[in-house]
């Protein structure tokens, strides 16, 4: 009887938290949708701001935040996957690899602030980048390189041992086994995580606040070494820094329903590049 | 040990095995291996499990090299050529000695696809030139019949034996002078296990076939010569009908009449 009720109990406590958590969740997103929907306006996407932000669009935050995660996923994606290639099918296990993995997990871990400053030191100031997109997509990948070797890796070690010994005893070398016979099934595992790691990217402010975000900047830019305005850095002015924050609280709810629907289209982006890969190889 | 049982026969020696010893890191798996496979036979490869035999026959193809920490001493020569020499050529010996695994491993590929992997890494990239392979080495394989009209489709889709068919004839299109099967019909049913010994039989004229299994009827069956393995040695090494009918040695006798393994 005893052990019954506490079986309920936990099933109770466990379904309860669950819904906690669908609440809290749901009640953010309605509360930003309810508030954002009257903003936003073919006007509110495609113009420059005015007045500091008090009027005007968001058009150059927009981009600045497109072309930040373009540059984002150039840079990290080919650094994340060909490490986690070599980690997965190269690197013999032992005490070396042992260390680059604890070190890609305590990076994974690391405040995206202590990025933004690292960001700074390396990029804006010794490589003498200066506040540009090419400082802020720099530091922005190494923020969420830990993420994509991560997942990559994990997609990797799921592909059968099998499927590589039987290319292997084919007479293929090392490297067309991995190219044949291993990513094909693997890539669309290592992109899905990959692009939700660079979707929480598009959403971050501190590693772009000391390295490329502007505050104030009514134009596009003309070359990666310019600054841009960024959604989640334009939303942080908005909201603590302008004067008379109560008055453009309609601007704020806009910015922040425009950038969760733009991180919303980057992982649905994510999920339908598996479905279409998937259907081409499962095993 | 090793009695000059092809002497006796008058049968062409194609893999000539001395003194192999070999390593999992300090664990020794393989004492002192000798032996000399004959070409165009077949040859059984027998002993209760952890015996050595799948060690031995990865050591043909070099497949242990993948496994870190493994060491090797001694030599195994194929057609006279030593293939753990330094210059030897790992690629070209696994083009010539072809695998089939215990758990059949069809890539997840269109069963064209499957067939043609290794021709078309090997440069063939004429799309006539695969056909034919693809047919032919499907024919050799007993299997074309059974998915000539759907070679577009996944190889997934076959059943366990056609699979297991499949691996055999992927390894086949590679144009291999020795097969080796590891308990290559372990996981299949009593029909499959008929038709992959059948298709053993029709390969034995061509190739040097190396099989390892666990069935000893089966070996009674399909070889022409066996070997006894226990604990990581060769107890006895002869052609089948002398092992099964006389062996020499008591643990030979005692493993094939059932009394242990």
């Amino acid at each position: 009887m005893k052990t019954k009720t506490s079986e309920r109990i936990i099933y109770w406590l466990m379904r309860g938290v669950t819904y906690f958590i669908v609440l809290v969740i749901a009640y953010i997103i309605l509360d930003i949708v309810w508030n954002g929907m009257p903003t936003i306006s073919w006007k509110f996407l495609t113009e420059m701001p005015r007045h500091s932000g008090a009027e005007g669009g968001i058009f150059p935050a927009i981009i600045g935040t497109l072309v930040l995660v373009i540059g984002t996923i150039v840079v990290a994606l080919p650094l994340g996957m060909a490490t986690a290639i070599y980690l997965s099918e190269y690197a013999r296990r032992g005490r070396f690899t042992g260390t680059i993995r604890l070190a890609i997990m305590t990076l994974a871990g690391v405040p995206s602030i202590v990025f933004g400053l690292f960001g700074l030191g390396l990029f804006v100031i010794f490589l003498h980048f200066g506040a540009s997109i090419i400082a802020g997509a720099l530091t922005l990948a190494c923020l969420i390189l830990p993420t994509i070797i991560v997942s990559s890796e994990e997609a990797l070690l799921a592909v059968p041992k099998s499927l590589r010994e039987g290319s292997l005893a084919l007479g293929a070398t090392k490297w067309e086994t991995i190219r044949t016979n291993v990513l094909p099934y693997a890539i669309p595992g290592m992109l899905t995580g990959s692009i939700l790691g660079i979707g929480r990217a598009a959403g971050e402010t501190a590693p772009i606040l000391l390295t490329v975000a502007a505050f104030y900047l009514p134009e596009l830019p003309k070359s990666i070494f310019d600054q841009v305005m960024a959604l989640p850095y334009h939303l942080y002015v908005l909201a603590t820094q302008h004067p008379d924050a109560a008055k453009v609280r309609p601007m704020q709810y806009g910015t922040a329903l425009v950038l969760i629907g733009l991180v919303l289209a980057v992982n649905l982006s994510a999920v339908l590049i598996r479905a279409r890969i998937r259907k081409k190889y499962r095993w | 040990m090793v009695e000059d049982v092809h002497q006796l026969s008058g049968l062409e020696t194609k893999v000539e095995v001395t003194n192999l010893n070999f390593y999992y890191g300090t664990v020794q798996a393989l004492f002192d291996i000798s032996m000399n496979i004959p070409a165009r036979q077949v040859t059984a490869l027998i002993g209760p499990s952890g015996c050595g035999k799948s060690t031995f026959l990865r050591t043909l193809n070099r497949m242990n090299d993948i496994i870190d920490g493994t060491r090797i001493d001694g030599r195994v020569q194929i057609d006279g050529a030593d293939i753990y020499h330094n210059g030897s050529n790992v690629v070209a010996l696994r083009k010539k000695v072809g695998m089939v695994f215990q758990k059949s491993n069809p890539f997840p590929k269109t069963i064209f696809d499957n067939i043609a992997y290794s021709p078309r890494l090997h440069g063939t990239k004429n799309r006539h030139a695969l056909t034919e392979i693809v047919e032919r080495s499907l024919i050799r394989a007993a299997l074309w019949d059974e998915v000539k009209d759907r070679l577009d489709r996944s190889a997934l889709d076959l059943s366990g034996g056609q699979q297991q068919r499949l691996c055999i004839a992927r390894a086949l299109a590679v144009d291999p002078e020795i097969l080796l099967l590891d308990e290559p019909a372990s996981a299949l049913d009593p029909r499959s296990t008929a038709r992959v010994e059948e298709l053993i039989t029709q390969l034995r004229n061509d190739y040097t076939i190396i099989i390892v299994t666990h069935n000893m009827q089966q070996a009674a069956r399909i070889s022409d010569f066996t070997s006894f393995f226990f604990e990581g040695r060769q107890i006895e090494f002869g052609t089948t009908k002398k092992i099964f009918t006389t062996p020499r040695e008591k643990q030979t006798e005692d493993y094939i009449t059932g009394r242990f393994g």
